[in-house]
Parts: C-alpha cells; sequence; structure tokens
C-alpha cells in the first residue's frame, strides 16, 4: 500500500469554534472499548444531540466531506486517539484550522492525516467560502504547502518534520524507529539509570 | 556560550538519532501503561509481529475504569471488564510489571510512578494519557502520547518528537495561607491561555515553587498539558531527593549518591538560555475557581465574572458559550455558586497532602443536605496513609463518602458521575462540556481544600473564612 499521503481533495466542513477538546470530539464513554472500529457515529455525539439536527456533522450541506476546518487549539485536552480515530472513520482525511493541541497533532499525523494551519485572515475566507458553497472541491496541497478553494490558495503550515512523514509515507513510526536498532541500545546504555548508575 | 536548560541536556542525553525535517528519535526511559490507551496498541504490536523492546522499563496499572465502591471481580460493566482482562493478558503475555485490581500499588498512573520512586530526575516518560506532564516536577521531560505512539514506545523504547522551545516561569513571593498548587497553576493557564503553551516546554521555577513539596510541584505540572504545553517541569533539588530517598524503585546504597550527583548536574545552569520568560507574583495569588468550559476561564473567589466587553476579541465567543453552558451570569460573583457535587481526587489533587487539607476543613462542619460528596484517594498507598491518619472517619463524620483508589469523576469512565446538569465542586483538571459524564453537567475546577469548604457551604465558599 503506499502510504504516501500529498494531496487531499473533497468537500469540506466547517466546524466554528476555539478550543475544541477531545472530549466533545470523543465523550469518554466511548473509550469504554479495546477496539477503534465503530467510534465514527460517536463523534460530538454530546455536541450533535444539544444541537438538535443543526450540528455541522448532521446539516445534509456538509455531507461527505473530506476535509475538517477547525479554529484554535482545536483537540486539546486528552491525550486519546480515540478522537482522530473517530473523526478518520467518519470519513475525515485532512484538517485545515488556526492551531491544534499538541498531542491531537501528533496522533493525527500518525493516522496518517494532515493537519495545516492557515494565518486567521485565509481560515475566515475559507470558511466563509465554504459556508457559501459547500459542494466546492477544497484541496489540501502538502507538496506545495497550500489549501485552495474557491476563494482563493492560500499558504499553509505544517512543521517540516510531520510534513515529511507524511509526504514520503513514513507516518507509521515503528518501521523508521526500528532502523536505528544499534543506536537505541547505544542510546539505553549511555543513561545513568538505565545501568542503574552503577560507577 | 550560554548554559543549557534541563530539557536540552536530557533531551541531548536521549536523542538516538536526528531524522529528517527536525525530529528527534527520542529513547523512552519509563513506560507507563493503562487500560484505556492500550489495548489497541498492543494488537496493532502483534498485527506487526513484534514484541516489547523493554518490557522492564514497563510498568502498568488500572485506574480509568475502576470502580471506586468496589474493585470486586468480575467489575460490573462488562466493557470495563474486557478492557482489564485485555491488560491482564496483556502485561503477563509480554512481562509487563502490572499493578492491578487488588495490588497494593494499583492507583492513578501518576499517582503511582512517583510514589513507587519510578519517576526520577532526568528520565524520559511517557504514557498514553495526557496528564503525564505531572511526573515533570521531579525533573524529567514527560509526554502523554496517543495509542500508536503507543505502541512505538512498546516495540522500540522510542518516539519521534519535535524538540519543543523552553519558556520559563517563575512565581516569586509566597502563597498566603489557603492558597494552594492548584491556584498556582490556574493563575498561570488564566495568564497564557489555554493554547499559549503550544510548541513549548514550562520551566516552572522561582521562590513559590522552590517552596513547594514534590506533591505541590506535581499537582502544577500536572496541569501544563491544560496551558497548551507539552510538557512542564521543575528542577531537581534537596526537595525532589529528600522524596526519593528509600522509595522501592529508587537508586539504593552507592547507587543513591551516583544518582544524586547525575540529578543534580542535569538541573538547568544559571545562565541557560531561554526561548521565553514570564513572571507571576505568588503574592498576589488567591484562591481560585474556574466558571468556564476550559481551564483558563477562572477568577479568584472574590472576583466578579468577567463581562464580555472586558475580554479580548477573541475570547468573547469561548465566554458566551461557557455562560450559556453553566447557566452563569457575566458580573456575577462566584462566590456563593450552589453546587450538587464535590469531588475530591484525581492525579491533579488526589495525593496525601491534598486529602489532608480537605480533612482540615472537614473537621469544621457537615456536608450541606443535598450535596453528594465523594473522597477519592490517588492510590492504594494514598489510602492506607489517610487511613493511618484518620481521615476516612474525619470525612465519613463529616457526611463525605470514602472511595477506593481510581480517577473516579474526573473523567467519569467508571460509575462515578454527574447526572443531569449538576454542579460540581472539583479538585480534578478539566471543565470541559461534558467531562464529568454527563452531557450537560456543570464543573468548577478548584483546590480541594476549596471543594471541601464549597461541599460544607452548599455553594463556592471561600476557604480562607475556615481555616
Amino acid at each position: 500500500m503506499d502510504a504516501r499521503v500529498e494531496r487531499v481533495a473533497g468537500s469540506a466542513c466547517v466546524l466554528r469554534g476555539d478550543d475544541i477538546d477531545t472530549d466533545r470530539i470523543i465523550p469518554a464513554r466511548y473509550l469504554r472499548c479495546v477496539t477503534f472500529d465503530g467510534l465514527g457515529e460517536y463523534a460530538f455525539e454530546d455536541d450533535r444531540k444539544q444541537a438538535k439536527g443543526d450540528h455541522p456533522f448532521d446539516v445534509a450541506r456538509f455531507r461527505g466531506a473530506a476535509i475538517l476546518i477547525v479554529g484554535r487549539n482545536f483537540g486539546c485536552g486528552s491525550s486519546r486517539e480515540h478522537a482522530p480515530q473517530a473523526l478518520m472513520r467518519r470519513g475525515f482525511r485532512a484538517f485545515v484550522g488556526a492551531s491544534f493541541a499538541e498531542i491531537f497533532f501528533g496522533n493525527c499525523t500518525a493516522l496518517g492525516l494532515p493537519a495545516v494551519t492557515l494565518s486567521p485572515g485565509d481560515l475566515a475566507r475559507l470558511m466563509d467560502s465554504v459556508e457559501l458553497d459547500p459542494a466546492q472541491e477544497v484541496v489540501v496541497d502538502l507538496r506545495a504547502r497550500t489549501v485552495a478553494c474557491r476563494a482563493g490558495t492560500f499558504t499553509a503550515s505544517i512543521p517540516d518534520g510531520a510534513r515529511g512523514q507524511l509526504l514520503e509515507g513514513t507516518w507509521n513510526a515503528t518501521s523508521v524507529l526500528l532502523e536505528a536498532k544499534g543506536a537505541i541500545e547505544d542510546t539505553a546504555h549511555r543513561l545513568p539509570y538505565v545501568t542503574g548508575f552503577a560507577g | 556560550m550560554s548554559g543549557r536548560s534541563l530539557l536540552d541536556k536530557v533531551w541531548d542525553a536521549h536523542s538516538v538519532r536526528e531524522l529528517p525535517g527536525g525530529q528527534t528519535q527520542l529513547f523512552i526511559g519509563l513506560h507507563l501503561i493503562h487500560e484505556v490507551t492500550s489495548p489497541q496498541a498492543f494488537d496493532s504490536l502483534r498485527e506487526m509481529g513484534l514484541g516489547v523492546r523493554f518490557p522492564e522499563r514497563t510498568f502498568a496499572t488500572v485506574d480509568h475504569i475502576i470502580p471506586t465502591h468496589s474493585q470486586k471481580r468480575p467489575l460490573a460493566d462488562d466493557l470495563a471488564e474486557q478492557m482489564l482482562q485485555a491488560l491482564e493478558r496483556n502485561t503477563s503475555q509480554l512481562g509487563i510489571r502490572f499493578f492491578g485490581a487488588g495490588s497494593n500499588r494499583q492507583g492513578i498512573v501518576h499517582v503511582i510512578g512517583p510514589e513507587l520512586g519510578l519517576t526520577q530526575p532526568g528520565m524520559t516518560i511517557a504514557c498514553g494519557d495526557s496528564h503525564t506532564s505531572t511526573h515533570g516536577a521531579f525533573g524529567a521531560l514527560a509526554f502523554g502520547i496517543g495509542t500508536s505512539q503507543v505502541r512505538d514506545v512498546l516495540a522500540t523504547q522510542c518516539m519521534i518528537l519535535s524538540r519543543p522551545k523552553v519558556r520559563r516561569i517563575e512565581v516569586g513571593g509566597k502563597l498566603s495561607p489557603g492558597v494552594y498548587a492548584k491556584d498556582v497553576i490556574l493563575a498561570i493557564i488564566r495568564q497564557l491561555g489555554v493554547n499559549g503553551g503550544i510548541g513549548f516546554a514550562y520551566e516552572y521555577a522561582g521562590p513559590v515553587l522552590e517552596a513547594m513539596s514534590i506533591e505541590e510541584r506535581l499537582t502544577v505540572c500536572n496541569m501544563s498539558i491544560e496551558g497548551g504545553a507539552r510538557c512542564g517541569y521543575v528542577n531537581p533539588d534537596e526537595i525532589t531527593f529528600d522524596y526519593l530517598r528509600g522509595r522501592e524503585y529508587s537508586p539504593k546504597g552507592a547507587d543513591w549518591e551516583r544518582a544524586v550527583t547525575w540529578w543534580r548536574a542535569i538541573a538547568s545552569d544559571a545562565d541557560a538560555h531561554y526561548a521565553d520568560r514570564v513572571a507571576l507574583d505568588g503574592n498576589a495569588i488567591a484562591p481560585s475557581v474556574t466558571f468556564g468550559i476550559h481551564p483558563g476561564q477562572s477568577v479568584s473567589v472574590g472576583e466578579r465574572l468577567p463581562r464580555l466587553d472586558e475580554m479580548p476579541a477573541d475570547a468573547r465567543a469561548s465566554l458566551e458559550e461557557a455562560y450559556a453552558f453553566m447557566s452563569l451570569r457575566p458580573g456575577a460573583p462566584i462566590e456563593g455558586t450552589p453546587i450538587d457535587v464535590a469531588f475530591i481526587g484525581s492525579c491533579t489533587n488526589g495525593r496525601i497532602s491534598d486529602l489532608r487539607e480537605a480533612a482540615r476543613i472537614a473537621r469544621t462542619g457537615k456536608v450541606a443536605s443535598g450535596v453528594r460528596a465523594l473522597v477519592v484517594p490517588g492510590s492504594q498507598a494514598v489510602a492506607r496513609e489517610a487511613e493511618q491518619e484518620g481521615l476516612p472517619e474525619v470525612f465519613r463524620a463529616a457526611g463525605f463518602e470514602w472511595r477506593e483508589p481510581g480517577c473516579s469523576m474526573c473523567l467519569a469512565m467508571n460509575p462515578d458521575k454527574l447526572v443531569g446538569r449538576e454542579m460540581c465542586a472539583s479538585s480534578s483538571n478539566r471543565n470541559f462540556k461534558g467531562r464529568q459524564g454527563s452531557p450537560t453537567g456543570r464543573t468548577l475546577l478548584m483546590s480541594p481544600a476549596m471543594v471541601a469548604a464549597a461541599a460544607l457551604r452548599g455553594r463556592v465558599a471561600d476557604v480562607r473564612e475556615l481555616l
């Protein structure tokens, strides 16, 4: 399987609001499981119930979206990978926002899901454009570092390391880490507490 | 050339190699595991045909799903029982030490690591839980991670990380009676914001931190993640070494002296370079209470709730959402807000010193009628120590329930939950919507002593009046 992620194209869904935490993305009661299967249907369950059909995940115009557009500090709080897993299982393959909480960002990268940021002005233009015309195609291009929609092509940011992992298809880190077997041993044996502080 | 911070020294000592794009393959010295974020990691490991590279550097316990009225097996909740069995199976098959239900070492993972002496200065620590930042209190670099990274650490004892910048946060002066470590970290997050720490490790310092016990430092470091920081730490000192001396997994004999020498050496140099510095006046910190839906939305107990026009434009939408969810009014006092539930416990404030302070308040009265009040010790060891001091009797006499150790109502993955729109005075770490088990339940974060005061009064009260 080619794991490289160079661009994600598709319709988008706008989820406004800052500091949306992972408890809201997937309430803790759904963490009582030993597999991630089936989590998609519970994404934002409590917010959706309280919105009574008006939540962006429930309105017809955003149905089938591949890109989720969010605000600032999205995914803050709990480290639960269940959050990006639930969003991925709902069909999202990329995130565009003002900023992402770091553990959430790391979890996304580990699943091959790019999370890129735009300047506040560009993000507002993207959100407005997608809300006005939700059927349009939005393109997240990692190689070009851009997000394109009808309102324009915007410069996107993503840390170089994560971008490289996605472009090269090495986001499943285990095999990369295993390449350095010898160096892992050497590092361990240099650490005083690993060797029991033996003089 | 300027000196180096603890982060620089510990990072470099654990760097296996640099990766393209500026990332580091970092060796993890201690891997802590619990039942919620590990089962899928173990399955994935098996699918890849891999084992656990350093089982002797890996320790597990059960905390999130464990009931607090009884740990009797099988657990009443089938899903919880399945998770516990999965962890028992995974740890026994792979040679990982497991402090399970019924073990006298069981407890919240971030409480038992320190008390067993597993957490030590200069280590890198990872756990599939965001509050892993807690362990930074010893001068360790401790990272909360997701399940894919748990798999990586199991398989390789390494993870891929970008080196954070360091922000030194100095808290000067001295805390007044009734002001606790919880109030310090709430003040820091209020000032720097819940996203202010993105890209940073927080180095907490200054006279207030230097005067704190390890348990208080654990409370501060615990909520680093609530400020958006990747981790938080305090440089190790005599208080750190005194705490560690004689613990089960602490170095012993001649090794101890060599350990202390190394621990001293990894502390930040006096002339270390920091990407940012922030100063707070500890004298000005008062008992604090959150009123909103993230931990940055807090006030001192004597303050009125902020009006929308007093807040920066980009904070208003969140504030409006908070007031609507909490049914609180801008301009109103927080003191006197009625509560339904009082929760004392969690990895933030479930240690013995927290329970002692809460008991001190509990001795002065009775839980108000209509208030459900719970005390959940952070570990079996904390529970034993509390029992030796007679604290369960103090709490019970005042009308609190005394429970068995676990995460409990901090995130309500076990049967301890808010019901409907209940308002909870809580010593935990998150006031997110729905966090305590009811989608419409409401949380007011505060110190354990403040929770005890609120329990007795039936409403948010100034603990200083009860001291």
